[in-house]
């Protein structure tokens, strides 16, 4: 156990003291392959929530050969909870299309895409402005690469990456089954780069700061700066950039309301975790997180909590595997039937039993986490799903 | 290249890109299955195929997952069976389990699955949507979505197969389901009833639209004169709906079944079949005449056939424009039905009124087609029911008889002489076969220049089939024929039609005559088939075939003798004005979206 | 050339004929007419020579993509966990009061059509709501009691 204090940092939302594009413009006259070094030394992961090494990702695809790859940027942030790339987007864009730039230069890509969220077409306009600027600068310097807007519909699971790459091609939002991953066959059958928003804003910060600097930030899991969406009970609702390895006691002390009785971590694909474990769960430690919390003081029901995750995995489901398809509406009919005494309390440990297989037979990311809430919420709050 | 892995303790190597599924039936391991289909391309969505691979927590799907050098999987564990019992039990949870009055029931794959696994029916609440309607607007297929098990594997056969897509999959999360364009009626989108989305359905969600019932009804109907006449394919067919190995000749059990369920007459579709290729053989000659002699633009070139009403059906909604390739010969199926309402009725002295004609067909775009309003040229509607090969192993079954103990039975005449040229009528490339084995005798006066007249190059499951056919020795009349080469093709499955199709709107198809089957491997693996079918089983079923045609004393239709009788008789002389009242027919455009 | 047709070239020329192109050419039409009518799905599949079932398939998977009749006003309040917690019972109450429309209906002069969504990622400043592309957030009965009726004043 690597705990550290509750520290904030400033380096992703930081105002540009560097500009991005300079950061972007002493990169490329390294060698590929050293910033491909580079980003693996700097161990950042990324940061939707999967965690993936991103230099071990980008050396992969620079190592594929093909006419034409791509870097798509994943601005599909819809797990609810999460919010830190629409800051990102709207505050430090730059950032993030130097980042894409780079991984661009490091693996021969020319295209890059950023797909956004349909509930942020707000944000277009002001996008497609500073992606001008990026594109004119990106000439400017002679470096073959572009960017543009690709504006998703609605689906939450269209921020798994082969289902984004689907809905891209104008399908129907399903995950594919991988392999082949998107590194080898992605966008139009092509390799394809698939980051997170923060993960390629970090990339940049990587490039700036340099690995060495980069590494002395978080914990020996994860380094790094971390942006965590923070809402529900908590009178500092936001985006806090902090190093991970803070213990949940520490996070709840800084951000609670006093009364806080179980955390979120991770959105509704992560775990919930109660009180009695504060002291002993480190943020960021063996379980990767895409940063959203979300804080429930003692008036809330766990219940009513997890009832609300289970409607929304019904329903954000692609429907395509039996187990996450059916799984979730078991586990919602499944809660339902508990409460009103129509089944036995015992059901709920078939009912586990089933998220446990959701987690490991559904095809995707999406039923597979659905066990992490389900699981630990009916377990610490058992009392709760019955009276 | 190849890769070597172990399952369950067995070593095993496989072709580089076999998934682990290929491997594991290498070594005759059986790992359960829903979703997938031999015929299709890989979902991996039910996830019943589970399997544990090494340094794995997550279990991956078999028959998604590539086989790679050194993998150690195991298929039989606690892991996978508890998991693979919940997903069955969660399959279950979603299905309308009213088994026992499923037309599928005994036949379907979830219900062994289920039963293999012992699952309880209690593990889970149901989640069954309630009240669904089942659409039987169609004339042809049924959809009952309360036995929807969403694997997807209609929607795949009616994109990969038949490139139809008709099926598509809408909405998501608990509301995605299998549907048609805005969940229209199957009746007014541009499915073809082709049927080959029933054959491969795991379950009873789509089926045939039945007409058993009916027939009963006529047969126990006194006043009724009730004639049947049965498809090439369905005899080699049929077995396999009564316990009997794939790939069995039932002819003769099969025709004495039908009179002891008490039909009047039995009659032969190959009949009328080898009425079609001197028909078809004819209108192609004249074609030929048409074009190259007398240079009428008006007459198109190729000529496609027309006995494939699923085929005939695709091309008036995708192809309107090119309506004039058809040949406007009648299906034997529906030539049969209007010569048996006039003919037969006047040879035999019976009131067209009081007969009921009904077709055995493999097929389900049969039924569709009885029922076109065209289809009423002897003034009566010309077949009064087109059944399944299934449906008539499940009335062999009501009728209790003892099928594999049955003797054989010689088809009742007239119009139950059948020649082998008639029987390969039911394998994709047979009528093309006849077809030269006739019009070549025509032109020139001797038989095809094939070995024992069997033409090799136009058989087999190969998706286009082409040959070209060099005419040479014309007798007089067709000696504008002379040294020509005639070019031929053969497709089947819709798919491959749409590349012949696609060849003709680009102006670039080469063939003169072109033979094509809505369905993979011809009538054999028709829509109206016994399930499961896939090319192992298409394969036995053509080997019956031909071993049928070998087996003929007469092999080429204008040698049939009630051919010749009919037309001494009734027709005069092909093409001639009966004919063209009975016998031919034309197409119309339906809508392309 | 209608304008349905003008919309659908106009996505060709960026994206070409391929599916790829699907999207984008759904997303404008409905940017346009807030949802997609069954002529609109048979001519997207015209143009792209693919079948209308794959069209209608692919609209209705993605909840912004509305095959139903909509009003020129789409309001999705968010019902996720925190705007939840944070009162947006109050605010739909409020809003089905004022326009006398329950979840998925349509004011009767197909101005407002009311619908939930899914979290729309404004979860630190909950309850949230999307009339169309515009958000609105820290909702209270009165807070959206303001925004409702300068739309009915002043928009059309």
């Amino acid at each position: 156990m690597t705990k550290k204090q509750l520290k904030r940092v400033d380096i992703i939302l930081s105002p540009y003291s560097v500009s991005p594009y300079q950061v972007l413009i002493n990169t490329v006259k390294r060698s590929k392959d050293e910033v491909i070094k580079e980003m693996i030394n700097s161990g950042l992961r990324g940061r939707g929530g999967a965690g993936f090494p991103t230099g071990l990702k980008w050396k992969l695809a620079s190592e594929q050969i093909s006419d034409e790859k791509y870097i798509i940027c994943n601005a599909d942030e819809g797990e609810p909870g999460t919010f830190k790339d629409r800051k990102i987007l709207s505050e430090v864009p730059r950032k993030v299309f130097s980042g894409m730039a780079i991984a661009g230069w490091a693996t021969n890509s020319t295209k890059g895409v950023v797909y956004l969220r349909r509930e942020y077409k707000y944000m277009v306009a002001d996008l497609e402005k500073e992606i001008e600027v990026f594109n004119n600068k990106a000439k400017e310097i002679g470096l073959d690469f572009s960017i543009n807007i690709f504006l998703g519909a609605g689906a939450y699971v269209c921020g798994e990456e082969t289902a984004l790459i689907e809905s891209m091609e104008g399908k129907r939002g399903e995950p594919r089954n991988k392999p082949p991953y998107p590194i080898q066959n992605g966008f139009k059958g092509k390799p394809t780069i698939v980051g997170n928003v923060e993960t390629f804003a970090s990339a940049s910060m990587v490039c700036r700061y340099g690995a060495d600097e980069y590494v002395k930030f978080g914990t020996n899991d994860q380094h790094g700066s971390k942006l965590f969406s923070i809402s529900g009970d908590s009178p500092k609702e936001g985006v806090h950039e902090l190093e991970l390895g803070m213990s949940i006691e520490d996070f709840v002390h800084e951000f609670g309301d006093g009364d806080t009785k179980a955390v979120q971590v991770g959105g509704v694909a992560g775990f919930c975790v109660p009180r009695k474990h504060f002291k002993t769960t480190i943020i960021g430690e063996g379980q990767t997180t895409g940063g959203a919390t979300m804080i429930f003081n003692s008036t809330r029901s766990m219940y009513h909590v997890l009832h609300n995750y289970l409607d929304f995995f019904v329903e954000e489901s692609c429907g395509q595997c039996t187990p996450c398809r059916v799984g979730t509406q078991q586990l919602l009919k499944g809660i339902e039937a508990v409460k009103l005494g129509e089944k036995e309390p015992e059901y709920l440990e078939q009912l586990i039993k089933l998220s446990q297989t959701m987690k490991v037979a559904s095809k995707c990311g999406l039923g597979q986490s659905v066990a992490n809430s389900f699981a630990s919420i009916v377990t610490n709050f058992k009392e709760e799903m019955i009276y | 290249m190849s890769v070597n892995l172990k399952i369950d303790g067995i070593n095993v190597s496989v072709e580089k890109g076999s998934t682990i599924l290929d491997a594991a039936k290498k070594i005759n391991i059986k790992i359960p299955t829903l979703c997938h289909h031999e015929d299709l391309c890989v979902a991996g969505n039910c996830r019943v195929c589970i399997v544990e691979v090494e340094g794995k927590n997550k279990l991956e799907a078999s028959c998604a997952t590539p086989a790679e050098e050194g993998m150690i999987i195991k298929t039989n564990t606690p892991k996978i069976r508890n998991a693979r019992k919940d997903i069955i039990s969660l399959l279950v949870s979603e299905h309308n389990t009213q088994c026992t009055t499923c037309y599928r029931s005994t036949n379907c794959e979830l219900q062994a699955l289920s039963s293999e696994h012992n699952i309880d029916h209690e593990r889970f609440l149901s989640v069954l949507k309630p009240h669904t309607k089942i659409d039987k607007s169609s004339w042809s297929i049924e959809k009952d979505d309360s036995k929807c098990v969403r694997c997807q594997r209609c929607v795949r056969t009616c994109a990969e197969l038949q490139h139809v897509n008709a099926l598509t999959v809408s909405g998501k999360g608990k509301e995605m389901k299998i549907s048609t364009f805005l969940n229209l009626p199957f009746s007014d989108v541009v499915c073809t009833n082709c049927g080959q989305c029933i054959t491969h359905c795991p379950t009873g969600a789509l089926t045939e639209r039945r007409y058993f019932d009916e027939v009963w009804e006529a047969i126990g109907d006194p006043t009724k004169h009730v004639v049947v006449n049965t498809a090439p394919s369905v005899r080699v067919a049929l077995g396999e709906m009564l316990g009997m190995p794939v790939g069995t000749r039932v002819t003769g059990k099969m025709v004495t079944a039908l009179k002891k369920m008490g039909i009047d007459a039995v009659l032969d579709t190959d009949f009328t079949a080898d009425l079609t290729i001197i028909e078809e053989g004819h209108e192609l000659l004249t074609r030929l005449k048409s074009v190259l002699v007398d240079g009428d633009t008006s007459v198109k070139l190729p000529m496609m056939t027309s006995c494939s009403p699923g085929w005939v059906k695709f091309i008036e909604h995708m192809y309107p424009e090119y309506l004039g390739h058809l040949s406007s010969c009648k299906s034997p199926q529906q030539m049969f039905g209007a010569l048996t309402k006039t003919y037969y009725a006047e040879k035999n002295n019976i009131n067209p009124k009081d007969i009921v004609s009904i077709a055995i067909m493999p097929c389900a775009a049969k039924k569709f087609e009885a029922n076109r309003p065209e289809m009423r040229d002897s003034g009566y509607q010309d077949i009064d029911a087109g059944l399944t090969t299934r449906e008539l192993g499940h009335m062999i079954k009501q009728a209790g008889l003892n099928f594999a103990e049955l003797e054989d039975t010689k088809y009742d005449s007239f119009m139950g002489d059948s020649t082998g040229a008639a029987v390969i009528f039911g394998a994709t490339g047979g009528v093309m076969e006849a077809a030269l084995r006739t019009a070549y005798e025509v032109v020139t006066g001797r038989e095809v220049p094939f070995k024992n007249l069997n033409i090799l190059p136009v058989r087999g499951l190969e998706g286009i089939k082409e040959a070209t056919i060099k005419i040479e020795g014309c007798l007089p009349a067709w000696s504008f024929l002379e040294g020509a080469e005639l070019k031929i093709a053969v497709a089947h499955g819709l798919i491959n039609a749409r590349q012949i199709m696609d060849m003709i709107v680009a102006g670039e198809c080469p063939y003169h005559f072109i033979e094509v089957m809505a369905c993979p491997g011809g009538c054999i693996g028709g829509g109206g088939q016994p399930i499961p079918t896939n090319n192992e089983i298409r394969l036995k079923r053509i080997k019956a075939i031909y071993d049928e045609d070998e087996g003929m004393p007469i092999r080429k239709s204008h040698e049939n003798p009630e051919v010749t009788k009919i037309y001494a008789d009734f027709l005069e002389k092909p093409l001639g004005h009966t004919s063209h009242k009975l016998l031919h027919t034309k197409y119309r455009k339906r809508n392309r979206y | 050339m209608s304008e349905l047709k003008t919309v659908i070239s106009d996505q060709i020329k960026k994206h070409g004929k391929g599916r790829d192109a699907l999207m984008p050419i759904l997303q404008s039409i409905v940017e346009k007419n807030n949802y997609l009518t069954n002529e609109n799905m048979v001519e997207i599949a015209k143009e792209l020579d693919i079948s209308a079932a794959d069209v209608y398939g692919t609209a209705s998977f993605y909840s912004f993509l509305e095959t139903e009749e909509r009003g020129r006003y789409v309001i999705r309040i968010c019902k996720s966990i925190t705007c939840d917690m944070k009162g947006k019972g109050k605010v739909l109450r409020t809003i089905q009061d004022m326009l006398k429309i329950k979840i998925g209906e349509t004011t009767q002069n197909k101005k407002f059509s009311l619908l939930e969504t899914n979290c729309i990622g404004l979860c630190d400043q909950g309850p949230a709501m999307l009339i169309n592309d515009d958000f609105y957030n820290h909702l209270t009965p009165e807070k959206v009691r303001e925004v409702l009726v300068d739309y009915i004043r002043n928009k059309n």
